[in-house]
């Protein structure tokens, strides 16, 4: 039986076609579907968008609810001083959405079930909310690590906390969605293998391997959900981090 | 006892922490719905709110499952 871990893997389909730094770069299964995520991503904001109707057609409508959806959750979670940041968290949702999406298809692979496109991803929020930070705050963005009111020998154990929470956030945003991507594609990985194997064999088994067979249909619909709702909590999660670079608690 | 024995064994024992992750989720949920039973004018402040109480339970249970898988990787 293969592995429940083979569509994880990455093949190289081009062969090595340039180096940097002593790095081999090629065209790998993972590109493939990064561009298509890319590529489907903006196809959809810009193709339902150009006729810009007073009245929404379908497609309008369906960016249209992506957009506010996000635009909203924005707003509300870091205020109003986070519009700016508005476009970046934006293209991270529409970005890892498609990639779960796409992970989806048959014989595809799930991007963000590779830990490293996730960490990326989040470095790069982090950079973002550091920069953004020192720059509204100066030192003052310290002052995020001692929470008010709090009496000075506390603060012994409750800094080295908090630094380590703030340290540990973009591991723990990547994490969560590496996560949640693989062991969704194994649990139907496990299901799948169940029902072959139960269809294959006897006519008494041949009825119970229905039953796996019909949770794994189930479990492919809550997949879908799941591609869309961990792409929201990302982006939610970004919001949230981003309120304390901008407001400071 | 095997060292690849107990790697699998360790797996198992990692993964007793979605009890305590599951016990939260159903915690989380119940109070979600209680308060938009109460309140259902302000469901829609409510989503953002336990939408990351639910990120941050589901947490614990994914920690629990990438210990799991990397002792089963390593056997």
């Amino acid at each position: 039986m293969a592995s429940l871990l083979e569509e994880f893997e990455i093949h190289n389909m081009s062969g090595p076609m340039f180096t940097v730094a002593g790095h081999s770069i090629t065209f790998t299964n993972s590109t493939l579907f990064m561009l298509l995520a890319i590529t489907a991503g903006t196809a959809l904001m810009v193709l339902a968008m150009r006729p810009a109707a007073m009245v929404p057609g379908r497609w309008q409508m369906l960016a249209e609810t992506l957009y506010n959806a996000i635009a909203n959750m924005v707003e509300s979670t870091a205020g109003e001083k986070a519009r700016p940041f508005f476009p970046f968290i934006f293209t991270i949702f529409v970005f890892i959405l498609f990639c779960n999406l796409f992970g989806m298809l048959p014989w595809s692979l799930a991007v963000t079930s590779h830990i490293v496109v996730n960490l990326a991803i989040a470095l790069t929020l982090f950079a973002i909310i550091l920069i953004t930070g020192f720059v509204k705050h100066g030192f003052h963005f310290f002052s995020l690590f001692v929470p008010h009111g709090l009496p000075w020998y506390m603060a012994i154990f409750i800094v080295p906390i908090e630094i380590v929470s703030f340290m540990v956030r973009p591991f723990s945003l990547s994490i969560r969605l590496f996560a949640n991507m693989l062991a969704g594609h194994i649990l139907l990985g496990v299901f799948a293998g169940m029902a072959a194997t139960l269809l294959t064999a006897g006519w008494a088994l041949k009825l119970v391997g229905i039953l796996p067979l019909a949770f794994n249909v189930a479990m492919t619909g809550f997949e879908f959900f799941v591609a869309f709702l961990q792409a929201y909590i990302y982006a939610i999660l970004s919001a949230v981090y981003l309120r304390d670079a901008l407001e400071m608690h | 006892m095997e060292g690849s024995a107990l790697k699998f064994l360790g797996a198992g024992i990692a993964m007793v922490g979605t009890l305590g992750a599951g016990l939260g989720l159903g915690m989380i949920f119940s109070a979600w719905i209680t308060a938009i039973a109460r309140n259902p004018a302000a469901e829609k402040k409510y989503f953002t709110i336990g939408m990351i109480g639910f990120a941050a339970t589901e947490l614990v249970l994914l920690m629990g499952f990438v210990i799991a898988y990397l002792l089963k990787s390593a056997a």
